[in-house]
């Protein structure tokens, strides 16, 4: 089926004008993990709506780009800034307006699926509604909702963290191989899913290892490499 | 191998300029003539000049030693309580500080052992018992046992500024403690009085020479705690300025792999920025 | 592949499971950038959500009623072999309660914090911004209440295995005692709990730093049921001091370590 693709980035990113600011800017940032510098140098710059791909091998940093946005990672140099935050200074604001699915999908495996989305959306004060919408968008309505999270799948416990994600009415949204675990028909929900949401203003970077992703889902592949982008 | 020299530092936290591959300074060589000179009277004067006491001899002497740790100890804590803090609540931030409470709460440790082993031997020596359950030894003892949590706290690992933020956390969480501790076990102990055989709170009628060699034996130990600290604290900087420039290779080394991949490949590596790549994989 | 139907890049209507027979949601209530309908709560609101979700998981796993209870059960039937006296075992009975609770105490708190680390869950919890203040009260709440339960059959097994008696006017005493005990041993067990949570050796360097720092609620908590219960003589009114002492404890503790806990989990 046909899905027109989203607007591409504006070039003028440096108006400040609140409609172009960029999402994400990166300039020479470097992030250590205790004393390794897992990345090196990254500059990146991510506008609204847009999809990003990061590509790159294993090691190569993307999971500690996708924390040092979310505010996990300290800015150990260069400059930094999420949605207008500033990551040296600000990481604490920052956190609370990012969604971050990593290796890990943060949820309490003794709860149920739906135990755990309300868990997450009440966080935010998200409503019955919006709990129940995150929950049918991502799949996990209905049979699943009740069955305690330990005896799910891998795929079905990653849709169960998407729902978390969903509910939290993120503005930037930070996917960590989202698609690892899961078949061909969910992994094309998930890209309906994401797809949907940048059209709705979020902005989104996923890593993943799939080049196949790269036509169906991004607008837009970023290589990572030994710790550095240059995007 | 290369010495480090702290001297061609950029970054803060060595203010004289040691001398390569050392911590020894002028001011640390004076430091240590003068601790040297101190320790050399309170030999003389514990040992020699100052008279034994009425009822416990010569096993007083022992206190011109016991009584100066166990005071320097609780200096050092307080330096580490106050470092700790203003790393935490100054603006810059200086882990200058984090060194100095970190070196401060070894040297600290180091003491409260030797008060509690020179102790031991002075209640040997004196009622014939190494411990007593009073306020003051008890205390002692949870106080050593606070600080070696303290310490490993500061071995936990992750960056410097990770370390030197938690450590002045749990350093001023112990300053919490501490008085909770020392009242819970003074009101403990105020039920016993009857029990114990002597009165360790009842400070020994001291005159003269007496308190003037315990005066001696806190001159000299609080010039060796500030020797110590202040090397101490140097080692620590050159270990930190080793980890920054351990820092500086690897992120050398992480960079040139990323460039030895490029000529690798023969392509440019990464891709230029605004590249789109249409749904059907074409460019 | 799903049907998907063409969509004009200014729609709003989100795509939804196809499988799924949920009716079609007021697009505004998902809408991403759209303000929130209701507004993120309160610092206290959500560490009544972080307790309640804790103490949720407990019923589901039964870790307490399975586990740690039975374990501090052993440890006062153990204590008993070691102290091979029923005269001494009814003088100490008091601290031997209180000493299987501090062990049980540690099993507890690794407990909690392994929930979190199971799958990355407290990590979760600090990205979605959640104030480390309202996580801190919340895992001390739940702590809190699986402690006292804990106590509470400690003591019931005093009364059995060492022959106690709790006399009538030391009733109001021993309550507030396991109350004001209760807070301060949750608010130094949260707060190193979170801090050793992170890393190796958190087994070893847990008990290091929270048994010092406890010290005095077991002196406290001790000589007050001591009180209580009326042992080698003791009257309920020696008691009340060492609840003052208790209640200090809690207090410093509980705004010391809701304070203490951000930076110290933080990375």
């Amino acid at each position: 089926m046909n899905v027109p693709s989203s607007r591409p980035p504006t070039a003028d990113h440096d108006t400040g004008d609140a409609a172009t600011a960029p999402v994400v800017r990166l300039v020479d940032a470097v992030a250590v993990l205790g004393q390794f510098p897992a990345l090196a140098g990254a500059s990146l710059t991510v506008h609204r709506g847009e999809i990003v791909l990061l590509q790159g091998p294993n090691g190569a940093g993307k999971t500690t780009l996708l924390r040092l946005c979310a505010g996990l990672v300290p800015l150990a140099r260069g400059e930094g800034s999420v949605l207008g935050l500033d990551l040296a200074t600000q990481r604490e604001a920052v956190r609370s307006t990012v969604g971050l699915l990593g290796h890990q999908n943060g949820l309490y495996l003794d709860l149920t699926v739906e135990e755990n989305v309300r868990f997450w959306g009440a966080t935010v004060g998200a409503t019955d509604d919006e709990i129940s919408g995150a929950m049918g968008r991502s799949g996990v309505a209905d049979r699943l909702a009740d069955v305690t999270v330990r005896r799910l799948s891998a795929g079905q416990q990653r849709r169960t963290a998407l729902a978390c994600l969903l509910a939290r009415r993120a503005r930037l949204w930070l996917l960590d191989e989202p698609h690892a675990g899961l078949d061909a028909s969910a992994r094309d929900d998930l890209d309906a899913t994401l797809r949907s949401a940048a059209r709705q203003g979020a902005t989104i970077v996923v890593a993943s290892h799939e080049l196949e992703r790269a036509g169906s889902l991004a607008t837009r592949s970023v290589d990572v490499v030994a710790g550095q982008v240059h995007a | 191998m290369t010495t480090i020299d702290p001297a061609r530092s950029t970054r803060e936290g060595v203010h004289e300029q040691p001398a390569r591959g050392g911590t020894g300074t002028r001011g640390t060589r004076i430091l240590g003539i003068a601790t040297i000179v101190a320790m050399g009277w309170l030999v003389a004067f514990g040992l020699g000049f100052s008279p034994a006491d009425r009822d416990q001899q010569e096993s007083v002497r022992i206190l011109y030693v016991h009584v100066p740790t166990i005071w320097i100890a609780y200096l050092a804590f307080t330096v580490t309580a106050i470092a700790s803090g203003l790393y935490l609540f100054t603006k810059k931030k200086s882990l200058g500080w984090d060194r100095l409470a970190g070196a401060s709460a070894e040297v600290g440790t180091v003491f409260v052992a030797v008060t509690l082993v020179v102790g031991a031997l002075w209640g040997r020596l004196t009622w014939g018992v190494f411990w007593q359950w009073d306020a003051r030894l008890t205390t002692t003892a949870l106080l050593f046992v606070t600080y070696v949590g303290y310490l490993a706290v500061r071995r936990l690992g992750g960056s410097h500024e990770q370390r030197a933020r938690r450590s002045a956390v749990i350093g001023l969480i112990a300053v919490l403690e501490i008085p909770l501790v020392h009242w819970s076990v003074r009101l403990w102990r105020s039920l016993h009085q009857e029990a114990t055989v002597l009165d360790t709170d009842g400070d020994i009628d001291m005159d003269g020479l007496m308190l003037f060699s315990l005066f001696v034996g806190v001159v000299a130990f609080s010039l060796l705690y500030a020797w110590l600290v202040l090397h101490r604290t140097r080692v620590m900087a050159m270990e930190d300025l080793m980890d920054d420039r351990g820092l500086d290779l690897a992120l050398e080394a992480r960079r040139s792999e990323g460039r030895r991949s490029e000529r690798r490949t023969g392509t440019p590596d990464p891709r230029p920025a605004g590249d789109t790549i249409d749904k059907d994989g074409a460019r | 592949m799903s049907t998907e139907p063409t969509r004009d890049p200014a729609a709003t209507e989100p795509i939804r499971d196809p499988s799924s027979t949920e009716p079609v949601r007021d697009p505004a209530a998902t809408h991403v950038s759209a303000r929130p309908a209701g507004g993120p709560p309160g610092a206290w609101r959500i560490a009544l959500l972080v307790a309640s979700k804790d103490l949720r998981i407990e019923v589901h796993s039964r870790v307490l009623t399975n586990q740690v209870l039975p374990f501090a059960g052993v440890t006062m039937v153990i204590f008993a072999f070691a102290l091979d006296a029923d005269s001494v075992l009814q003088r100490v009975a008091p601290g031997l309660v209180w000493l299987a609770t501090m062990f049980s105490l540690l099993v507890l708190v690794q407990r909690a914090f392994a929930v979190e680390a199971e799958d990355g869950a407290l990590d979760a919890m600090r990205v979605a911004g959640v104030d480390a203040r309202a996580i801190y009260l919340g895992k001390l709440l739940g702590l809190g209440v699986q402690l006292l339960v804990l106590e509470v059959v400690l003591l019931f097994a005093a009364v059995v295995l060492y022959s106690q008696t709790v006399p009538l006017e030391g009733v109001v005493l021993l309550v507030t005692t396991l109350i004001s005990a209760t807070c301060g041993l949750a608010a130094v067990g949260t707060l190193y709990g979170g801090l050793a949570a992170g890393f190796r050796g958190r087994e070893t360097l847990l008990p290091l730093l929270t048994l010092p720092a406890v010290a005095p609620v077991l002196i406290g908590a001790t000589r007050a049921v001591e009180a209580a219960l009326g042992t080698a003589g003791a009257v309920v009114s020696d008691g009340w001091p060492w609840v003052g002492l208790l209640v200090v404890f809690a207090v410093a503790f509980g705004v010391g370590g809701s304070l203490a806990f951000g930076p110290l989990i933080d990375e």
